[in-house]
């Protein structure tokens, strides 16, 4: 499944989506950037609450397929144009982060890890 | 590829928010000497890790990547406040990072053992006072 497909099927707003034909794999939660950075996967859809300029960099070099900001967190007008810049597609749900899991993982077998 | 291709970057020690630039376009430019993408995965994460570390404790440094058919070196060098005890700092959740930096989500004390994770060969130089300049050095797999 594209990012942009998986943007729709949940219904997820796009903040920006340079590239939504990037593939997801799986998904890894997580908000302390340098843990995400050891263990994060590229393809993985990455939810955080950590919206800062950081996980721009976080995500271009980890590889994830886009992040996924939880419980109504936005980022800032820098984030997103930086993002953009970079490739980086970014998604936010007014969710927490353990119901947007839950919902991924419920919704498409095919992201279980 | 026969002779060595070295990238040269400064690390702006002022602005936290631009930390990773180098690693980045460190990236770019691995991929464009066609290095598979887990080799550039690891020397990215690597070196952005480092590149923090300047930016969070030493007020910057200079990164110097070295590529060669074999590996690529990654060397780190700051004129910070230098570790008076660099096993301590190896350790996985150490960290005298500051609240602000931890409030951007750093300075969970992962940034050293991923580095090392991360890498075939890692060499920590320190001296209080002076700096610390980090050697790294990551194989590429022969036929990729």
């Amino acid at each position: 499944m594209t990012v942009s497909q998986f943007a729709v099927l949940h219904g997820y707003d796009i903040q920006t989506m340079p590239d939504g034909e990037a593939e997801v794999s799986s998904g890894y939660a997580g908000d302390l950037l340098s843990w995400v950075m050891g263990r994060a996967q590229a393809g993985q859809v990455w939810i955080t609450i950590m919206s800062n300029i950081n996980i721009v960099a976080v995500a271009s070099l980890t590889g994830v397929s886009c992040v996924l900001l939880a419980e109504g967190v936005k980022a800032g007008a820098d984030v997103v144009e930086a993002a953009t810049a970079r490739g980086v597609n970014i998604l936010s749900s007014e969710k927490t982060a353990y119901e947007l899991a839950a919902e991924i993982s419920r919704d498409d077998p095919g992201l279980r890890t | 590829m026969s002779e060595a291709i070295t990238f040269r970057f400064d690390v702006d020690g002022t602005d936290f928010t631009s930390a990773g630039q180098a690693s980045v376009q460190v990236k770019k430019n691995l991929r464009q000497l066609g290095i598979s993408p887990e080799v550039i995965r690891r020397v990215s994460i690597a070196m952005y890790e480092g590149e923090i570390n300047m930016v969070i404790h030493a007020g910057g440094g200079e990164a110097e990547v070295t590529v060669t058919e074999s590996s690529i070196k990654i060397v780190l060098a700051d004129h910070g406040p230098g570790i008076a005890d660099v096993a301590l700092a190896m350790q996985e959740g150490y960290s005298t990072a500051p609240a602000n930096v931890r409030s951007l989500g750093f300075g969970a004390g992962m940034g050293l053992p991923n580095m090392k994770r991360y890498t075939d060969e890692m060499k920590v130089e320190s001296e209080v006072g002076k700096g610390t300049t980090v050697t790294m050095i990551v194989n590429i797999p022969r036929g990729t």
